[in-house]
């Protein structure tokens, strides 16, 4: 035992070691600081010209298919602008009445009305176009090869680490292939959504055919069912809650990429509007656009869960044909109705431009009132956010350190005093904790000495790849090894650090915030209920509208950006811990209390510890929250991986958009599987 | 009543759970020299052992009931029976075929038609209704909606769930869903009735209730049953014929009666101790050879329950004389006789607990 503790401390001795000296020397030899130039694999080259080849040779098939799918695009989108507005929201609200009752009927029209008032129907109705055409292909593909996974074990193996990837990889990244191959144009958001909303409804597939009991298979199958009764008439109804809940995802993802996939432009959806107003400063106008695309989440997701609840709550069958099919007399004569009253009062057929009201102005003149008056403790705020936190972590205190911002210089006194100090704090944590709480200190202290981005990368692959074995053991350890180097190889190491950075920062303040709440919420019912409702809006919402309110208040930056993440990111964390904290076994808890713990010592000392593995689960969604952010706040002026897939993407270069994808893919997935790794252990602890 | 006519049996059937059941077994019927000394070796090599050399018959009308622990094995072989689950070796006979040897179409139409099956968690499908889950055997084979809808009435009836046609599985009581499980199992008329601990789900009162009707109803049908339980006193009630299982194998067969005076070994006792078997005792088990004349003696048939012997005993010092069903006399029944057995049970129980 005790010469394991030798080697396993000699190993992170060695490491530390090679890292100083990597430091102390990196201004001596360039290479150790930074990856040379002339090794760097010219991946990206060999992907545009591989694309330039298929876009020459085959461009012509995929065109075909581009030309193909605009049909029915054009054909709903006409049909939505031929209809007159009222036409459309009574079937709104039908089928919102169908999908939950009066409630949401009356947020239906209330939003959709919002939409009319303010101008944006056209666009919203756009938008909402593709969305209703790319969710049944998406439902339908996701059903059918969540279907052939149930079935096939051996398809399974291939599915799921293929979709786990499809949904690392940035909703960004996705469009520029598209883009190449399919051309401008509507086609582009549909697929682009249609890739991005397949995966959730194959996982609700198999896991919804998964959980159908047993008994009631069996029973089927001793009632004399054939496999496909068995199929359609026993597993796929039982199943059905589940599957529907896959089409909420489905919708939910499929409206956020169409929003996304609106950034190419020149489609007239709401997206765009957004976009626009943002680039020009004119924050109202972007607000004002943005409630719609939040109302338009809302409604969707509230009509898709609402029928996906419904669907378990089963009500006696009507006796006579009419009131049998009383939905669809009252959508027949409803649209009549209002079809026939258009063409007596116009204005229900098309509200007309001189009757929109905007508050759009008086927003933009209410945000510069405000920035008038608060403009100095805004940038109070983020100054200390940006020199205290932000710029420490990216280049370190050596650099951060000035006169100018932290209100000395740092002088070799100081150093010196800082590492001793750390030293001897890192001793009194393997004293007091454990060698693992001091390794951390000692790594800690290095780093944001020197700066994330300061790190010379081979130290930086040695140190993750060591804590990955620790975590993980071997093969984890590889996967981490062999994505850093593929990140090093193709050069975007710098990038992927400055992503690393800001990232990292934004998790970090996500966790402490999401897993406090999510402690309190879970000892007061009242916080619990206030806050499900905001969880919920803000999980549904597209990651792009959650921007607009950060930088109407704090401009273009990478202080919005950290904003914005953690907006996103939080709310997993307190999902999982108060879901976590809640969900304790009784019996401990009692036995604790009978022991005379003391409120904090049951929590710290009992609950904390035993729902960790479910707290970790809310870290790893908040890393991966946290990362799909990462890349959509690229828009509001981030550097790193996102701003270089936006680069891609605006220059048409593929093979750098495809790297900078994949290299966001790997930076989540090793996250996740370390994580991953951790809570295992941690369950095994608990056990 | 039981005949001694085969219905379905089951020769050294086997159900081994791991990575290569197959490689125990060098022909395929199960009928291994030393069975226990097998299942111990493939515990060794981690494979999981739920039937072990399961061997019984069922005859025609009887209620054939198989007990034991959770995890004994009692699903399983009830599962192999109706091949729900394959057998890794041995012999299922079903009206003197391999059952085994059925096609997967052949074996859903014997599904269809000559098998029934109820479950301890009930097994409805819970987005049809009453009458459509009990329906549903018929639905599949494409019967029109009439007959369904007009056999269903009927098993509705048998089971008394008139009324509730329209509810949904989630709208009823565990008695009622139970019921409609019965009469989903009845409705293609089957021969033979699987029935997976039916009532174990139920509260006591209902069990027992469900219990009455459940022999009622046997006794309007007459199927052949095998009925798994782990309560003993529901196995005293309405067993023909029972079996105990241990880890996978049937450690004692018999009468229930006989299993509660004769317990094999300690496991078995485990069941039976509290068991109140006098109050399961009928005429034929306090049956003594008649060393008198039984002519003046009041004649009762052997299938009398004791609680009412005992009073008609008080009254006649001599003695009851005891006649099957076909009127042979079988012997007499005295209050001593009725003692002594009683007595003899009673101190196998105290010494067996020692
Ligand atoms: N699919 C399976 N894979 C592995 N082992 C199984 C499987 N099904 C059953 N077993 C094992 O076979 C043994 C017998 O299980 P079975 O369900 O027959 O028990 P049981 O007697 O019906 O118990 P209970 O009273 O709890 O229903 C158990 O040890 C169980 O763990
Ligand atoms: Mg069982």
């Amino acid at each position: 035992m005790k010469t394991l503790l030798k080697l396993d401390l000699f190993q992170w001795f060695f490491v530390i070691a090679i890292t100083v000296s990597f430091l102390l020397m990196q201004n001596q030899f360039v290479w150790l600081k930074e990856f040379p130039k002339e090794f760097i694999f010219p991946l990206s080259a060999i992907l545009n010209s591989g694309m330039e080849w298929v876009v020459d040779y085959s461009g012509w098939f995929f065109k075909g298919i581009s030309w193909f799918l605009e049909w029915p695009i054009k054909g709903v989108r006409w049909l939505l602008h031929f209809l007159p507005w009222t036409v459309t929201v009574f079937l709104f609200c039908l089928v919102s009445y169908i999908a939950s009752g009066w409630g949401l009927v009356t947020f239906t029209l209330l939003a959709t009305f919002y939409m009319v008032l303010i101008g944006y129907w056209v666009e919203s109705m756009n938008s909402f176009s593709l969305v209703a055409i790319s969710v049944p292909m998406a439902v339908l593909v996701g059903f059918a090869i969540g279907s052939w996974g149930f079935f096939s074990e051996r398809a399974e193996k291939v599915i799921k680490p293929t979709l786990d990837f499809l949904q690392t990889v940035p909703a960004f990244a996705y469009l520029l292939p598209i883009l190449l191959l399919f051309g401008f144009g509507t086609t582009v958001g549909l697929l682009a959504s249609l890739i991005y909303s397949f995966p959730p409804m194959v996982r609700n597939t198999i896991l919804g055919l998964r959980q159908v009991p047993s008994e009631i298979i069996e029973s089927g199958i001793m009632s004399g069912a054939s496999s496909r009764q068995l199929f359609w008439l026993v597993r796929v109804p039982t199943a059905w809650k589940q599957i529907l809940l896959g089409v909420n995802q489905t919708t939910m993802a499929s409206l956020s990429m169409v929003i996304i996939a609106s950034i190419i432009g020149g489609t007239a959806d709401i997206g765009w509007e957004v976009l626009v107003y943002l680039r020009k400063a004119e924050f109202g106008g972007s607000l004002v656009a943005g409630i719609v695309i939040a109302l338009i989440a809302m409604i969707l997701d509230r009509i898709t869960s609402g029928l996906a609840k419904n669907s378990v709550t089963y009500k006696p069958r009507e006796k006579s044909f009419l009131r049998r099919n009383k939905f669809w007399f009252l959508a027949i004569t409803g649209v009549l109705f209002f079809y026939i009253m258009s063409f007596i009062f116009p204005i229900l057929n098309q509200w007309p431009e001189s009757y929109f009201i905007s508050p759009a102005k008086f927003i933009s003149n209410g945000l510069d009132v405000f920035i008038l008056n608060f403009g100095t403790q805004i940038d109070y705020l983020k100054q200390v956010a940006f020199f205290f936190i932000m710029l420490p972590v990216k280049i370190g205190l050596q650099l951060s350190v000035s006169p100018y911002t932290w209100g000395f210089e740092l002088t070799p006194f100081l150093i010196t005093a800082y590492f001793i100090i750390m030293i001897l704090f890192s001793s009194w944590c393997f004293f007091k904790f454990s060698k693992d709480v001091a390794v951390g200190v000692v790594l800690f202290s290095i780093f944001i000495y020197f700066g994330l981005t300061n790190m010379p990368w081979l130290p930086l692959i040695l140190i993750y790849g060591l804590i990955g074995f620790k975590i993980g053991g071997l093969k984890l350890s590889l996967t981490i090894v062999a994505s850093f180097l593929f990140i090093t190889f193709t050069g975007v190491l710098p990038q992927a650090l400055l992503s690393i950075y800001l990232c990292g920062i934004a998790v970090i303040i996500s966790f402490i915030l999401g897993s406090s709440l999510g402690i309190w919420a879970a000892h007061n019912d009242k916080v619990s209920a206030f806050m499900r409702p905001i969880n919920d809006t803000m999980q549904t919402m597209p990651s792009f509208v959650i921007l607009i309110p950060f930088v109407m208040f704090f401009g273009i930056g990478e202080f919005t950006a950290l904003l914005a993440i953690i907006a996103y990111a939080f709310v997993p964390a307190m999902r999982y811990t108060e879901h976590g904290l809640r969900n304790l076994p009784e019996t401990v808890i009692e036995a604790a209390r009978m022991i005379g713990c003391s409120q904090a010592q049951l929590l710290w000392k009992v609950k904390i510890p035993l729902a960790m593995p479910v707290i970790m689960l809310g870290l790893n969604q908040t890393i991966m929250f946290g990362l799909a952010m990462l890349v959509i706040a690229a828009l509001v002026g981030t550097t790193g991986l996102g701003q270089l897939i936006y680069i891609g993407l605006s220059k048409a270069d593929f093979g750098t958009g495809m790297i900078s994808g994949v290299s966001i893919a790997l930076i989540a997935i090793i996250f996740d599987r370390t994580t991953q790794a951790w809570r295992i252990k941690l369950e095994k602890k608990t056990q | 009543m039981a005949s001694k006519e085969i219905k379905l049996s089951c020769r050294n059937v086997w159900k081994v759970y791991g990575k290569s059941p197959d490689d125990f077994f060098n022909k395929n019927n199960g009928n291994v020299s030393d069975p226990l000394k097998l299942a111990q070796e493939m515990n060794h090599k981690e494979h999981i052992v739920a039937n072990a050399n399961v061997s019984f018959d069922v005859h025609v009308g009887e209620i054939f009931v198989i007990m034991g622990l959770s995890g004994s094995g009692k699903s399983t072989i009830i599962r192999c029976l109706s091949r729900l689950v394959e057998p890794t070796a041995g012999e299922v006979i079903l009206d003197n075929e391999d059952l085994l040897k059925k096609s997967p179409k052949e074996l859903t139409e014997i599904r269809r038609h000559k098998m029934g099956m109820v479950f301890q968690n009930f097994g409805l499908i819970p987005h049809l209704n009453v009458i459509e889950n009990i329906a549903f055997p018929l639905k599949i084979q494409n019967f029109n909606k009439d007959t369904c809808f007009e056999k269903a009435k009927k098993v509705i009836e048998l089971v008394g769930l008139e009324g509730r046609e329209e509810n949904y599985p989630s709208q009823l009581s565990g008695g009622q869903q139970q019921r409609v499980g019965i009469a989903r199992s009845l409705i293609v008329e089957p021969d033979v009735w699987f029935l997976d601990e039916p009532f174990s789900a139920l509260d006591p009162l209902i069990r027992r209730q469900m219990q009455d009707e459940f022999m009622k109803i046997q006794s309007v049908l007459n199927k052949s049953i095998v009925f798994i339980t782990h309560d003993f006193v529901e196995a005293l009630r309405i067993a023909d014929r029972m079996a105990i299982m241990r880890d996978g194998f049937i450690v004692q067969f018999g009468r229930p009666i006989d299993i509660v005076m004769n317990p094999v070994d300690e496991y078995v006792r485990d069941f039976t101790g509290d068991v109140p078997f006098e109050r399961f005792l009928k005429a034929e088990d306090l049956i003594e050879k008649s060393k008198s004349s039984t002519d003046n003696m009041k004649i009762i048939s052997s299938t009398t329950p004791i609680q009412e012997i005992l009073p008609q005993l008080a009254d006649s010092k001599n003695g009851l004389a005891v006649v099957d069903d076909k009127n042979k006399e079988l012997g007499i029944i005295t209050p001593q006789g009725v003692i002594n057995v009683m007595a003899s049970a009673g101190s196998k129980k105290v010494q067996n607990r020692k």
